[in-house]
């Protein structure tokens, strides 16, 4: 099957790849981009491990076809900590609550969790359950991944 | 960093940030699909859609026809003649004669696209004769049910059983039927559970490149490298030595990733297509369908009490399936099952039955939590019936040091009691209950494992460490393994780097299994650091001319001691360091072994539930784990544990089972039909982390990873019983049983009882 030329801008950077009009975003991001911070646990959009967002809205990469990517802003994983390497909140507050165990998830958790903050400030425990309930963890039963992500808000509004 | 509990150590016990931490959040960790190498295929597997069928014919050319397609193999591309499990490996990875589940591969292709390879896949074209087959395990133990492998059942197996039964155990202690002669209440049931899977978010991965010089290398994600490398060596008749698997950020494994599935496949391809790297990564469905569930259990018990709850006597017969090859685990079920509970008379009957479906894999306490919904759930029907508190009945009955185990042993060391007393000590149990509300508590048990370990360490030029382990991390296991060794040294946590090695880097070493990550290669971790420190001490011995004997390691550096007391100054590891290429070269430590002195955890859990009489959904409203962990080398990973196992459970108790048609398809290969809770099912976990130190590790170390999933099954279930008056005794506790339950107890509409 001809591929298809695409120019999108991820994390930032204006990228071109060509691609398989079959082929998902997140194979693109992962098998031609070389980003593969964003993970694929299901292809069916019920685990929320691949995770970016394009244009601002939250979508699971599996769910979206490469071409669709024509003329977006896509920012993933690899996009969050500063150009610096100055870690989000988010990433710092992971890491000191342990909010990960093998850490497969823990990309998609973190997007997810960003597009939240963005939209409420000060979620409630329940709204970031809600939020959240698209991403699966195997590992942790949520518990410290939901402190984690309170205690980020907190801090982000000041609060801390 | 907060301290736990005992302030007798300066690290061990602290909570500091994960090495490995920075690389997950950032994306930058590189798990199993991951990789590429330089002129990589891709492959991809043809599996049976029958669940029990005689493979007639395959036919491979149109695929091979195909432009970019690079080689295709099939059983016929295996060695033959291989017994045993070696056998049982191979036959699972590529059917033979027969396909024996739905999902067992056929014949596997790769090509220069995944698309591509999956396009070739679908032009192999597989003539199947189908066969009767069977799923359940109590139609699969029937005399009359399709023989699924003859000749499969060994020694163990009475004359004259039924054919699908591969293994038949029985063990006790006492006498049973005087046992519960002396009882007041004596209740039997039967309790049923069904099969499960880890559930691990990252589907198995790999890339392998094997050439025809039988020389190969693989990057898979895997819970032990070495058990990759043997299973992999024997399926394609390979040298072990030849083969190098490095084992790559692993995205959970819960036990399921201790076995091999489509790893000879990417090297079978390999070595068909000139030795190019060959990747497979399993989507999900296949990994529901074909990789390892663990196994479904029919379970009688048989309990006599006397009316203070004293436990007389305990019987319990178990069937289990773990698909169609031998395995299930029904011995380590009959183990655990009463391993509670202090009893004069117990007797165990197993038995092992094959049905079609994929072959069990290891899952967290395997066995475990299935003995453990049908012990702990009669035991609160009977505490219930004689009105005593559930917590005391186990209390009264719990085993201690010095008791004789219901499998055999005396126990050493154990925390069960102390469970139990910080359990009826939490404020949760004075929580209260209002209408459609429930209580349940549970215990759970598991042994905890040493294993074949090699571990290697060496002190770098400036008075750091590195440390070499062959168990990969799953949950924190190289952040504990740090904090000991950087204990031990007396140097900082940063200090110490814990690499996870490939096969060619140690001696042999099993899996991340068994809870054995921070007991056995942190013990042998340690004890590789004190052979280093031992060699530091006698460095500095010689530049003081003083006698080795005469040097202890204090704070990080060598001090003499006696008469030699304070004549010098300390040296400190890092001028022991700076000069070793002068005064006798590298300094490291090894250990290689099978650790000993493994301490066996208990736990108790508590859980209140409520439950919808509109609709029969259970909702979680608090849940509490206490279990002893021996020492919480890094107590924030040790709560993950209990909280993670205890989420699995719940899963287990109350949505995930594997649904088959008629068929014998499975209906729900995919996490929409195969539902693991999501956050907004749960409330936050509670965790007490009892410490009654093992006194077989330096540190107290007992193993954690395992007995958390064990009481939620049971504790569910009494809880619901406490809400709806209502005893389900097959899981999973789905909302339409439960709602059935309900309605046909009351035809007048549910009445439920408030729970005091
Ligand atoms: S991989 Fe996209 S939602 Fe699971
Ligand atoms: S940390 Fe393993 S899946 Fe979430």
């Amino acid at each position: 099957m001809s591929k298809i030329h695409v120019t999108t801008t991820v994390n930032g950077d204006e990228v071109e790849f060509l691609t398989d009009p079959r082929e998902t975003l997140l194979d693109c991001l992962r098998d031609h981009l070389d980003l593969t911070g964003s993970k694929e646990g299901c292809g069916t959009g019920d685990c929320g491990a691949c995770s970016v967002t394009v244009d601002g809205t939250l979508v699971s990469s599996c769910l979206m076809l490469g071409v669709e990517a024509e003329g977006k802003k896509i920012e993933t994983i690899e996009g969050m900590a500063g150009k610096d390497g100055e870690l989000h909140p988010l990433q710092r507050k992971f890491i000191e609550h342990a909010a990960l165990q093998c850490g497969f998830c823990t990309p998609g958790f973190l997007v997810a969790s960003k597009a939240l903050l963005e939209k409420n400030p000060d979620p409630t425990e329940t709204e970031v359950r809600y939020w959240l309930a698209g991403n699966l963890c195997r590992c942790t039963g949520y518990d410290k991944i939901v402190r984690a992500v309170m205690d980020a808000a907190a801090e982000m509004r000041g609060a801390a | 960093m907060t301290k736990n509990g005992s302030s007798e150590f300066r690290l061990v016990g602290t909570r500091p940030n994960r090495p490995d931490g920075l690389d997950k959040v950032t994306g930058r960790a590189r798990y199993g699909a991951d990789a590429s190498m330089p002129g990589m295929l891709h492959g991809a597997v043809v599996r049976s859609p029958h669940a029990h069928a005689r493979i007639v014919k395959i036919d491979t050319s149109k695929a091979e026809a195909l432009p970019g397609v690079k080689g295709v193999v099939t059983r016929a591309d295996f060695p033959t003649g291989l017994t045993g499990e070696d056998w049982d490996l191979q036959e699972n990875t590529m059917a033979g004669e027969k396909a024996l589940y739905d999902g067992h591969a056929v014949a596997a292709v790769a090509a220069t696209s995944p698309l591509l390879a999956q396009e070739a896949a679908r032009l192999i074209e597989v003539e199947y004769e189908v066969l009767p087959h069977v799923i359940d395990v109590d139609d699969a133990i029937k005399p009359d049910a399709p023989a699924i492998r003859p000749g499969a059942a060994d020694h163990s197996v009475p004359e004259g059983s039924p054919p699908n039964v591969v293994r038949y155990l029985e063990f006790g202690h006492g006498d049973i039927e005087a046992g519960f002669a002396e009882a007041d209440l004596v209740m039997e049931n039967t309790y049923k559970t069904e099969a499960t899977h880890q559930g691990y978010i990252e589907p198995h991965a790999c890339v392998g490149q094997l050439g025809a010089d039988g020389k190969g290398e693989m990057w898979v994600c895997t819970q032990g490298q070495w058990y990759i490398r043997r299973m992999c060596a024997a399926v394609l008749g390979i040298e072990a030595a030849q083969l190098r698997v490095t084992p790559s950020e692993i995205g959970g494994g819960f036990g399921g990733k201790t076995t091999i599935f489509m790893e000879p496949l990417s090297l079978a391809l390999s070595r068909k297509a000139g030795g190019k790297p060959v990747k497979i990564v399993m989507s999900r469905s296949e990994v529901l369908r074909a990789t390892g569930p663990t196994a479904s259990a029919s379970m009688d018990v048989k309990i006599g009490m006397k009316k203070d709850g004293t436990i007389t006597a305990g019987y319990a017969n178990f069937r289990m399936q773990g698909g169609a090859f031998p395995g299930a685990p029904v011995d380590m079920a009959l183990y655990c099952a009463f391993a509670g509970y202090k009893l004069a008379n117990v007797k165990h009957v197993g038995y092992d039955v094959l049905a079609n479906r994929p072959k069990c894999a290891a899952y967290r306490a395997p066995g475990s939590p299935m003995g453990a919904f049908a012990v702990e759930s009669l035991v609160d029907e009977m505490a219930r019936k004689l009105g005593l508190d559930p917590l005391d009945v186990r209390l009264k009955n719990a085993v201690r040091e010095g008791d004789k185990a219901s499998y055999g042993p005396t126990f050493g060391s154990i925390g069960l009691v102390e469970t139990l007393e910080a359990a009826k000590a939490h404020p949760n149990l004075k929580a209260p209950l209002g209408p459609n509300q429930g209580r349940g508590v549970a215990c759970g048990y598991w042994f905890n494992h040493g294993g074949e370990t090699s571990v290697s360490m060496a002190i770098g030029e400036d008075g750091t460490a590195t440390v070499s382990v062959g168990t990969p991390d799953i949950g924190g296991g190289r952040a504990s393994i740090a904090l000991m060794v950087a204990e031990t040294l007396g140097i900082d946590y940063d200090d110490v780097r814990v690499n996870v090695v490939e096969t060619g880097a140690l001696g042999v070493n099993e899996p991340t299994h068994g809870s054995r990550a921070t007991f056995a290669s942190g013990k042998a971790a340690v004890e590789s650091t004190n052979q280093a420190i031992k060699e530091m001490c006698r460095r500095a011995a010689a530049e003081w001319g003083i006698d080795p004997e005469a040097v202890e390691w204090v704070n990080g550096a060598a001090q003499p001691t006696s008469s030699n007391a304070g004549k010098f100054a300390p040296m400190t590891i890092k001028e022991i360091a700076a000069k070793m290429g002068s005064t006798g070269g590298p300094i490291s430590g090894h250990y290689e072994g099978l650790p000993s002195g493994v301490g066996a955890s208990f736990g108790t859990h508590v859980v209140d539930v409520e439950v919808d009489p509109e609709t029969g959904r259970t909702t979680i409203l608090r849940y509490l784990v206490v279990q002893d962990a021996g020492r919480a080398i890094h107590p924030a990973y040790v709560e993950g544990q209990y909280q993670g196992g205890a989420v699995q459970g719940i899963g287990w108790a109350l949505n995930e089972a594997y649904i088959y048609g008629e068929d014998g398809r499975l209906q729900n290969p995919i996490f929409l039909d195969y539902r693991v809770p999501v956050a907004s099912d749960l409330p936050m976990i509670d965790t007490v982390i009892v410490e009654v130190p093992n006194p077989g590790h330096p540190y107290g170390v007992r193993g954690v990873g395992e007995t958390g999933i064990t009481p939620p099954l049971p504790a569910i279930a009494n809880a619901i019983e406490h809400a709806t008056g209502q005893r389900i005794r097959h899981l999973p506790i789905s909302p339409p049983k439960l709602l059935k339950a309900i309605k046909s107890a009351a035809p007048s509409g549910p009445t439920l009882q408030a729970a005091e």
